[in-house]
């Protein structure tokens, strides 16, 4: 039973009539609204062919293509490293020794509480001046101070998922796996990471996704990635005596929402696949990512029961 | 540690126009959000449709691009000459209503069933379904979420500096061009944002505890 159909009655004659003439109603307006933007863009010259004839050009297509290239380049590194540094971050912070919780805990938290672009430009700064002694060369400090940025940021939210996903596997398993006899690093690599990370699974795959709408912060700094080369190209064409942003920028947006609903979709499979199984722990809701990633507690998101969000 | 009282004014305006550009857009997004859960969960079918499309596409679109998007292309739809800080707001109303939306919809969702099966029964309409009996009880379910959605919104922020509005990274960028080492400009903002933050969940942790139900 979903919440939507309780709030309403079963519509009888009368309702049927009056949801009709809503439904009619209601398709006008979004279509009214769709027609003026439409419209309006018609009206200074948005859709005549000579704008979206670029498109032919193949300075143009391999324009896009180097962008979406760059793109995956920086969110393939950064998700990689993003990874790593989280297990790292979430080992640390959970362990026995005073010292090295702390210093996790304030590396998490200082790196989620700061903007990322902030944090990217800092880095940005920073290897742009010592690029000598780096032996950083064109687009290099753009791109690294992306990938770190988005590494320290991404790490430090993955970091406390993962914590999560630690502490939400039952306590019977790391005292059984203590009682066989194994070590710290062998209770943590063997029992409680595997279980934390398939019951994440879901969230993990979200924040990647939220990783690659940030690579989009390259634009900001320079780095030539996707948004960049789509902001050049649309300076540098001119069609018409105007510029063609408006043709890009529709033609770009709709890579990167395809970019991203295809990671979307693998984190709902990877719930439903994970939900079908009867074994092990519950696999965490993917679809609130964002908005629980980017919070100061991400503990909150610890996976529910296998029970599901059907009430 | 010079920076920060050589340059008071600048750090203050920067402040001023974080807080500012949040407040606006946190305004816009809730409105918005509320609205478009309202049409998600209703009983028109294009408008559910509507919903569902403005949630997926918002959600999946960067915010980069859409502050292009506001800077370029919605000009040209509505009046051009709008001001840099109406146009950062609209990029971040309408992206954080879409979380803002899925969040109002997921408490909706966690309203016993019987209060709305009550209220139907004593012959109350959907609208009044929904605004008198069953947001009213979503809000206290909605507010932690929505905390987490408004210190997100305070940090995507920043994005709006590099749009010519005025703001903490405006600023942070215009003094490290002036040679300042970037260290303590790096650290100076994040104790700025870090009390942006602070205080909206503690604004929301003092409305949790207000509008606290036992249950």
């Amino acid at each position: 039973m979903s919440g939507a159909s309780v709030l309403y009655d079963v519509p009888g004659p009368k309702a049927k009539v009056r949801n009709r003439v809503y439904t009619v109603v209601g398709s006008l307006a979004v279509l009214a609204v769709l027609a003026f933007i439409v419209m309006r863009l018609g009206d200074k010259g948005q859709f005549d062919p000579e704008k979206w004839n670029i498109f032919n050009y193949a300075g143009v297509r391999t324009g896009i293509r180097d962008g979406v290239l760059a793109t995956l380049k920086v969110f393939a590194i950064a998700a990689v490293l993003s990874l790593v540094l989280g297990v790292l971050l979430a080992v640390a912070r959970l362990s026995d020794h005073k010292a090295v919780r702390w210093l996790a805990t304030g590396f998490i938290e200082l790196f989620r509480a700061v903007p990322l672009l902030i944090t990217v430009y800092a880095l940005w700064v920073i290897l742009l001046s010592n690029r000598d002694d780096l032996s950083l060369t064109g687009s290099q400090p753009q791109f690294w101070a992306l990938v770190l940025g988005l590494t320290v940021y991404n790490g430090s939210v993955q970091a406390e998922v993962l914590r999560a996903g630690i502490n939400s596997v039952p306590k019977g398993q790391s005292e059984a796996a203590y009682a066989l006899g194994l070590s710290k690093t062998q209770v943590m690599t063997t029992v409680l990471i595997p279980q934390a990370v398939r019951a994440m699974m879901p969230t993990i795959i979200s924040q990647l996704v939220v990783t690659l709408k940030d690579t989009s912060l390259g634009f900001i700094i320079t780095y030539e990635e996707l948004l960049y080369s789509a902001r050049q190209m649309s300076t540098n064409i001119i069609v018409n005596g105007e510029d063609v942003y408006v043709p890009v920028i529709i033609v770009t947006g709709s890579i990167y929402v395809a970019m991203c609903l295809a990671l979307s979709a693998l984190a709902n499979w990877i719930e439903r696949r994970g939900r079908r199984a009867k074994t092990g722990i519950g696999v965490a809701e993917a679809g609130e990512p964002v908005a629980a990633t980017d919070a100061l507690e991400v503990s909150d998101a610890v996976p529910a029961a296998p029970a599901g969000k059907d009430n | 540690m010079n920076v920060l009282l050589d340059y008071l004014p600048e750090f203050r305006d920067g402040f001023l126009g974080t807080l500012a550009i949040t407040g606006s857009s946190a305004l816009l997004a809730l409105v918005l959000g509320v609205l478009i859960a309202g049409f998600r969960v209703s009983p028109i079918p294009p408008l559910r449709a509507f919903g569902t499309a403005w949630v997926t596409l918002l959600r999946n679109t960067p915010l980069t691009l859409l502050f292009l998007v506001a800077v370029f292309v919605v000009p040209q739809i509505l009046v051009p000459g709008a001001s840099p800080f109406v146009l950062a707001t609209l990029a971040l109303g309408f992206y954080t209503s879409s979380f803002v939306c899925e969040a109002v919809r997921s408490g909706i969702n966690t309203v016993p069933l019987g209060q709305a099966e009550a209220a139907r029964s004593i012959g109350m309409t959907f609208s009044q379904t929904l605004r008198l009996v069953v947001l009213p009880q979503a809000t206290r379910t909605v507010l932690p979420p929505m905390s987490s959605i408004f210190i997100a919104l305070t940090k995507n922020s920043a994005i709006a500096g590099a749009f010519s509005v005025t703001d903490l990274f405006g600023h942070s960028k215009l003094l490290s061009d002036k040679g300042y080492a970037i260290g303590w400009i790096f650290l100076w903002i994040a104790l700025a944002y870090l009390v942006i933050t602070f205080s909206i969940s503690a604004l929301f942790r003092v409305l949790e505890r207000r509008m606290g139900v036992a249950r």
